[in-house]
């Protein structure tokens, strides 16, 4: 009886549902230290590097919208300059193909005045000299007939005025004889 | 059974068909005694304790040299302690308790996890070979530790009838049927769930466990004349039956932190 007892009692010791009292003890310390050391040192540890690494990505992201935003700012910056070097350019070549003209206009002005107006000399001159010799021809022709014609008629033809007279007669004739040729 | 049974003193010469006629060593109740390894002041230290302290160095030793120094640029041991981290944090946590009201649990279900985990991984350690989960102490405190926090924080979301009306389903629209759904929803509530959330570990690794050492001893048991095939299937079989409990292992260990984290949202949920 005593036995069966002792047998029950060792029995139920064994049951694998009734928790051993120094197994709860060693469990509860076990997982205690394990809980605090995750809590207080090794959980704020890396969640305070997974909130740098969070904001190190965000940060680079940013950066590099910035530095996208300054380079097309730049670009644009650029793309305006040129087109303002190029209108310069364009209307620099204008000016310089409108002085050009100008130019080349007024050096043919002067070159065509500068012409006439020694076309107009070489014709006064020109001119001058007809006159010239042309009115000492005409006393040379008048000496000559004169002295021609006294020769032939014997009669000396001193006379001042008789001779003026007859030799504005024959220059007369003469250029009537050139007009009607003409 | 006398204490020298209860260390499963393995006998090698024992074999099936051999002349001292000894039966198969079954495995039993008696494969979860040990005998103390050291007495310290009455206190009887044993193997399985050991196998808990050994636990708790193993997890605090990896992810201190996972997280002791982390670094924004992580290595490879830092990238595995955070990849286990963030399953438990976003996948079990996140999921039923939310971003806002969950955080303040996550160092607790990850270091749930990762205890109850290394716990049950014991079991196919060679030398060690036995799951410290299997002893019903160590699930039991584990359970009992989330019914307080439970308890705790339902109080002190809706105080005292909140408490009452949330632990029994409190619902006037079961009119005649409120009584006995009150009664059974309160003794589930307080008593059975933690009673279940706690053997449902224990009672995995526990027939784990037999199913391991009786395969394994069954391996050399039969490895005997005639019977050597059935030693190879035997072995086959032990084999399997790791692989099989390595996979019982981490799902227990994810359905137990998963049950808490339910239980908590429970608690913070407006009305029952």
């Amino acid at each position: 009886m005593i036995a069966n007892l002792v047998q029950l009692a060792a029995e139920e010791e064994q049951n694998p549902l009734i928790p051993p009292g120094p197994e709860l003890l060693v469990g509860t310390i076990a997982f205690a230290i394990v809980f605090f050391v995750f809590w207080k040192k090794l959980l704020p540890n890396i969640n305070k590097v997974l909130e740098e690494r969070r904001a190190a990505i965000e940060g680079g992201i940013e950066e590099a919208e910035a530095m996208q935003v300054e380079a097309q700012s730049v670009l644009e910056q650029y793309k305006a300059q040129l087109a303002e070097a190029r209108h310069e350019a364009a209307r620099l070549r204008q000016e310089a193909q409108e002085q050009g003209a100008t130019l080349i206009a007024e050096m043919r002005a002067e070159g065509q005045r500068q012409r006439e107006e020694i076309v107009a000399a070489g014709h006064a001159q020109i001119e001058a000299d007809r006159k010239a010799a042309a009115s000492a021809l005409r006393q040379d022709v008048g000496k000559l007939a004169t002295d021609l014609a006294g020769k032939l008629v014997g009669e000396s033809l001193e006379d001042h005025a008789r001779q003026s007279r007859v030799i504005d007669r024959f220059l007369d004739e003469l250029d009537q004889k050139a007009e009607a040729a003409r | 059974m006398s204490a020298d049974q209860t260390q499963l003193a393995f006998d090698w010469s024992c074999r099936i068909m051999s002349d001292n006629g000894c039966g198969f060593p079954a495995p039993g109740l008696h494969s979860f005694l040990f005998k103390p390894i050291a007495t310290v002041g009455g206190f009887e230290f044993n193997k399985v304790m050991l196998l808990a302290l050994i636990t708790t160095v193993l997890v605090i030793g990896f992810f201190y040299a996972a997280f002791g120094k982390a670094k924004v640029v992580p290595g490879k041991l830092q990238m595995v302690g955070e990849a286990g981290y963030d399953f438990v944090r976003r996948g079990i946590v996140y999921e039923t308790l939310g971003k806002k009201e969950g955080e303040k649990y996550v160092p607790f279900m990850v270091s749930l996890f990762f205890f109850i985990w290394i716990m049950n991984i014991w079991s196919v350690i060679p030398l060690a070979q036995f799951p410290v989960s299997s002893i019903i102490a160590y699930p039991m405190v584990l359970a009992l530790i989330v019914w307080v926090i439970w308890v705790g924080l339902t109080f002190k979301r809706h105080g005292f009838v909140g408490f009452f009306k949330n632990v029994t389903g409190y619902d006037k629209s079961l009119g005649a049927v409120l009584p006995l759904v009150m009664v059974i929803e309160f003794f589930s509530n307080l008593l059975v769930r933690p009673f279940t959330h706690a053997v449902r570990l224990f009672a995995n690794m526990f027939a784990g466990h037999l199913m391991l050492v009786m395969f394994t001893v069954a391996s050399w048991y039969l490895l005997n004349s005639w019977m050597i095939p059935a030693a190879g299937v035997s072995f086959v079989m032990t084999m399997v039956m790791i692989l099989f409990e390595l996979f019982v292992q981490a799902v227990q260990a994810y359905v137990f932190v998963l049950l808490a984290c339910s239980y908590i949202q429970g608690a913070l949920a407006e009305h029952h």
